[in-house]
């Protein structure tokens, strides 16, 4: 036991997630003898995160304003919505530069045994937004595990019958991998989705 | 660090740190196992797919201080491509394997039994012949008898008198006869009798031709007969859709 600050510090720090009491110890000795000035820096943007971030009231997406960059910004196809589980997957799509749409984001997946259903997640703002007619296709990107393709079962059912284009990304070999290892399952969707090369 | 063999189900993933996971399993041999999947999260792992929930699997394990490591997995069954693409299998076969976890007693002890009924109902999800919700309600049943809970929904479960009976009540373990009938016990219709020693027993034909009215009965009896044994609910059996 350190004495009264040093040890507050090393107990919040050991809160983080992944950070057992030995990796807390150590990062809070970096602290001390860390230039204050660079402390400082932390210490603000600690605070301003908690302050200033928020959730888009479009898609859900983090934003420091009440829309997020991506449904500001009018250059954005209206036409096309992409359903995603969490923000982090936003960042995911945008690095591959091929999406022009706007995203949705529903804050997880349906998981019954975690005790998240349909209810749990944002499905009825998503409806809300496809009300107006402007969408015409909405691309299912939710994970390609058990959670994710439920979930995206579950919106298919309730999305077929608007009359939109409902998309699913596809799911096959990853870049960079050995065919021999891959699993049945994604072997499977890989020959199910393959395509002719001309 | 020894090396074990085994088949089992998945029945549930948590993330651990960074890309691995810790999955629990019902085995053939060895009952409920926890087990570490170490890079499993990652898009070049070479388990994929193989150990999402679902999943009947033939596995090699390493044994360890507290959680075993998965050192290599195939698949046996893969009953989760077919679930999660049919939401209402999927609401249902959810639960199956949360009453399996809970039911299936100390980890390491074998459950052969549960685990074959556990694969059996899986499978019949999957092929799609009866009602999932129905399929759950007898596995539910069926499952709390292995566990040596089984109700009795002919004769009286105190004295044994010779039924049918018209009263059932969770706590006494069945239909009780006039002379035994506790307070609070329900009266659930003819037909729900009948329909309930139908899915204990898997007469899938009594079953099949049920009314609507009497399969939610069934269903909400023999919810609370499974919240009474198992002291604590099911999470995902709020979520079931039927």
């Amino acid at each position: 036991m350190y004495e009264g600050i040093v040890q507050d510090l090393i107990d919040e720090l050991g809160r983080l997630p992944g950070v057992g009491p030995k990796s807390a110890q150590r990062i809070a000795f970096w602290i001390l003898d860390a230039d204050p000035v660079d402390v400082k820096r932390l210490a603000t943007v600690l605070t301003e995160v908690k302050d200033k971030v928020r959730f888009c009231v479009v898609c859900g997406n983090v934003a420091e304003s009440e829309q997020c960059r991506i449904c500001a910004d009018p250059r954005r196809d209206l036409t096309v919505i992409c359903v995603v589980e969490e923000s982090k997957d936003v960042v995911a799509i945008e690095r591959t530069r091929e999406f022009r749409g706007r995203y949705h984001v529903l804050g997880g997946a349906i998981s019954p045994i975690e005790g998240i259903g349909p209810d749990e997640l944002r499905v009825k703002e998503l409806m809300k937004r496809l009300a107006d007619g402007q969408v015409t296709e909405v691309i299912l990107a939710t994970d390609p595990n058990l959670e994710g393709e439920a979930t995206a079962t579950y919106l298919t059912r309730l999305l077929v019958p608007l009359g939109l284009r409902v998309t699913r990304l596809a799911s096959g070999l990853p870049v960079g991998g050995d065919l021999e290892y891959a699993d049945e399952v994604t072997l499977g969707r890989a020959f199910e989705g393959r395509r002719s090369v001309q | 660090m020894s090396l074990y063999r085994d088949e089992g189900v998945v029945l549930r993933c948590q993330k651990l740190g960074e890309a691995d996971r810790i999955v629990t399993l019902l085995t053939r041999r060895h009952g409920r196992v926890r087990a570490v999947a170490k890079g499993v999260r990652k898009t070049s792992s070479r388990f994929g797919g193989r150990l999402e929930p679902f999943m009947r699997v033939d596995l090699q394990l390493a044994e360890g201080r507290s959680l075993d490591v998965v050192t290599q997995a195939e698949t046996i069954d893969a009953f989760a491509a077919h679930l999660g693409a049919d939401y209402r299998a999927y609401t249902a076969g959810t639960v199956m394997l949360e009453t399996a976890e809970r039911l299936a007693g100390e980890e390491g002890e074998p459950s052969v039994q549960q685990y074959l009924l556990l694969v059996g109902a899986l499978r019949a999800l999957t092929t799609g012949d009866h009602e999932p919700s129905s399929i759950l309600d007898s596995f539910q049943l069926r499952a709390l008898s292995v566990a040596g809970y089984a109700p009795s929904f002919d004769g009286c479960a105190r004295c044994g008198l010779e039924g049918p009976h018209r009263s059932f009540n969770p706590s006494a373990g069945g239909m009780l006869c006039q002379g035994c009938r506790l307070p609070g016990s329900s009266t659930p219709s003819v037909e729900t009798v009948g329909l309930l020693g139908g899915l204990l027993a898997g007469a899938w034909p009594v079953v099949d031709v049920a009314s609507a009215r009497a399969r939610r009965e069934a269903s909400g009896l023999i919810a609370a007969y499974l919240q009474w044994h198992l002291e604590r609910g099911l999470r995902s059996l709020a979520h079931v859709d039927r």
